[in-house]
């Protein structure tokens, strides 16, 4: 077994490398990707080893990079868009939306598009505007694209990894609190399944669900839920489309009971979508209703506001114990 | 600048005689070099195409279409780009590519299928016998990225460039006015110039973007746009089949030599509607209908062909060949049934899915539950 304790930063250039590696149609594209190795760092590195055709810095246009990507996985291709920040995805909606999702289809079978598109998202770092977003649910309602999230390093380096050996369209969201805390990766491993929820705490009161960044703090509430008596089971969702249903549904039928967090705003969010499928598909196990936390319905707040908009542990305890009277 | 001071390549006059401008002068050897039989298939697909375009309107009257974008009136600015493109060019068109799609291989009743709401795609590119044509996108400019990106992988492939017309590919991405003002073309002249990438930009210009007329698209003349991203471009009279040819082929075998990426603005004019949707009366006078009828493309070709004594029987041989082809456009179209549902599940992914799995599997048994019940 080869472990390394590393960054999910690092993790991410880790699986990106090995993708280049093994693959010589991969190419990554962005802005600031190459010789500045991304304002994350993600790509450090890899402009050096790899050089300027296999690791673009492209033009300021975000909508040209997933454009121009359609174009090059037209003609063989299998590029990893880089967009820079969540906020800016919207000049590239056109083109993640109206084109890449409905190309496979369009084309009725005869085309693949392996076009991965990563985004750091979320909250907690004190960006300003349009630097902390959760536009998740933009496309996870879209047919023909495929959502994920890793929460750990280790997922970060193998979902990578899987999400470019994908066929379809991938939105990759990097949760970008989560970037510089470092966790083991298991470089012998084999890869787990790119579309599968995982139960990554057990217990038998609670259900939480979440992703991304919402792991952490999920854990976090788990953990101080067990002192006082509560014990909280947590399912990472990893995959916002499709959703694994299994684990969610598993863990509901032993505790009998949910709470489920995001950062994005509630209203017809992720969390209304699992709650429904729970209740359609669990009903009889349920002793109270799926209860949410989530952002609220506002813009993402400025950066001082950030931590009353986001979900935390407390705001998670107070919906197990409004769960726990029922 | 005004469009009177902007050179334009012309080849035809309006009543067909042969009277090149003097930004014609350098494109001469690529006309005098077609056979007689060459001209005469320029203006067979022209006429073809026009009579496939007039049965496609009408069969959209008789409710057999949902929707149909004519191309009458842009015949010449397709046909002679179309037949400029070497065989081995990817063409990326937008929705009102009739004439290329043809000359390429994609058969009429693929285009209808899509206007008849059988399928949001008609054909399959990668099939050879629909020569590298990219399918029709009904969102204006986004095309002019696909055809960038592909561009850029020519180049990164090496199949650009070795010196080899014959084997170097290029690729042509046809939009109109209208689009010109969306920010995808802009981003795509900016990447395929970065990237020097083998893209003519095959802008038409028929003077309308539905019911807007193109000075307020712009104040300058299409044609001096690619200046301020470094791409040589040329103004060409796009109801001159012959000019059109000449210069999308001299422009095309200059990217795919490595010259990076080209544009021509074809000045030409839409004389139907936008689509069947709309009504020219509207918002156009028929002065202005009438001053470009002058100059259709075909009436010019074909003076010029007499001119050059070609035969009466060539003419009727014509006729017959479009009436038949729009006979059996219709034969075939009123034909097409609708697709089995399985056709909204099988390609949403390209990859099992779960939940379309699902779906479909329930709609099978609830469809399955009406049978010997429900008279469907």
């Amino acid at each position: 077994m080869t472990i390394e304790t590393v960054p999910m930063s690092k993790a991410l250039n880790a699986g990106l490398r090995k993708a280049l590696e093994d693959d010589p149609r991969v190419l990554l594209m962005g802005e600031d990707i190459g010789p500045l190795g991304g304002v994350f760092r993600v790509t450090e590195h890899l402009h050096r080893d790899f050089g300027s055709q296999r690791v673009l810095d492209t033009p300021l246009a975000e909508s040209g990079i997933v454009g121009t990507a359609i174009g090059l996985a037209m003609a063989g291709f299998r590029p990893v868009c880089e967009i820079q920040f969540d906020g800016f995805v919207f000049p590239a909606f056109d083109q993640i939306t109206s084109q890449l999702a409905k190309m496979t289809n369009r084309h009725e079978g005869a085309l693949s598009m392996p076009i991965v598109i990563r985004i750091p998202y979320g909250g907690h770092i004190g960006a300003v505007e349009h630097h902390q977003e959760s536009p998740e649910t933009y496309f996870a309602h879209t047919p023909g694209l495929r959502v994920v999230s890793p929460s750990t390093p280790n997922d970060a380096y193998w979902m990578i990894q899987e999400a470019i050996r994908s066929n379809d369209p991938v939105i990759f969201l990097e949760p970008k609190s989560r970037y510089w805390p470092k966790g083991e990766v298991d470089l012998s491993a084999s890869a787990a399944p790119l579309h599968a929820s995982r139960i990554v705490r057990r217990g038998s009161d609670v259900t939480l669900v979440g992703h991304g960044a919402m792991v952490t703090t999920l854990l976090q509430a788990a953990a101080i839920a067990e002192g006082e008596g509560t014990s909280c089971e947590v399912v990472d969702v990893r995959s916002l489309s499709p959703v694994d249903y299994g684990p969610i549904l598993d863990s509901v039928r032993s505790t009998g009971r949910m709470v489920h967090a995001q950062e994005a705003p509630g209203f017809n969010g992720l969390g209304g979508e699992i709650a429904a499928t729970v209740m359609e598909r669990a009903f009889y196990s349920l002793e109270a209703p799926v209860l949410r936390v989530s952002g609220f319905d506002t813009p993402f707040p400025p950066a001082k506001l950030e931590g009353v908009y986001l979900p935390d542990a407390d705001r998670i305890l107070e919906a197990v114990d409004r769960s726990l009277a029922y | 600048m005004t469009s009177t001071e902007t050179p334009l390549v012309r080849v035809l006059e309006a009543d067909g005689r042969y009277a090149p401008s003097a930004a014609a002068e350098q494109y001469l050897p690529l006309i005098d070099a077609l056979s007689d039989a060459e001209l005469e298939q320029f203006y067979r697909d022209m006429v073809v195409i026009r009579a496939i375009d007039t049965q496609a309107t009408n069969l959209q009257r008789q409710g057999q279409l949902a929707l149909w974008p004519p191309s009458r009136g842009q015949e010449a600015a397709q046909v002679g780009s179309a037949y400029a493109a070497r065989r081995q060019d990817t063409l990326f068109p937008s929705y009102r590519e009739h004439a290329v799609t043809r000359i390429r291989g994609v058969d009429p009743v693929d285009i209808l299928s899509v206007m008849r709401g059988n399928t949001h795609g008609g054909w399959n590119p990668l099939d050879p016998k629909n020569g590298n044509t990219r399918i029709y996108t009904l969102v204006l400019g986004s095309q002019t990225l696909h055809a960038a990106g592909f561009g850029m992988g020519l180049v990164f492939d090496g199949k650009t460039g070795t010196g080899d017309v014959e084997r170097d590919e290029a690729v042509v991405v046809y939009y109109g006015d209208g689009a010109s003002s969306q920010g995808d073309v802009h981003e795509a002249m900016v990447f395929a110039a970065s990237y020097n990438a083998p893209v003519l930009f095959f802008l038409q210009n028929n003077h309308w973007a539905i019911s807007v007329p193109v000075e307020t698209q712009t104040k300058v003349p299409l044609v001096t746009r690619g200046a301020g991203y470094g791409i040589p471009s040329v103004r060409v009279d796009g109801n001159d089949v012959l000019a059109s040819y000449a210069v999308s082929r001299a422009q095309l075998d200059e990217a795919r030599s490595g010259g990076g990426p080209r544009a021509i603005e074809a000045v030409t004019y839409r004389m139907g509607a936008h689509t069947t949707s709309d009504d020219p009366t509207k918002y156009r006078g028929s002065d202005e209908e009438q001053s470009w009828a002058q100059r259709d493309p075909i009436a010019r070709m074909r003076a010029f062909l007499e001119g050059r004594g070609a035969a009466a029987s060539v003419f009727d041989d014509v006729e017959t060949e479009a009436a038949d082809a729009a006979e059996d456009l219709r034969a075939r179209t009123v034909a097409l049934t609708a697709p089995g549902r399985e056709l909204m599940f099988d390609h949403v992914y390209s990859e099992p899915h779960p939940l379309i799995d699902e779906q479909k599997a329930w709609l099978e048994q609830y469809e399955a539950s009406f049978e010997g019940g429900a008279n469907r």
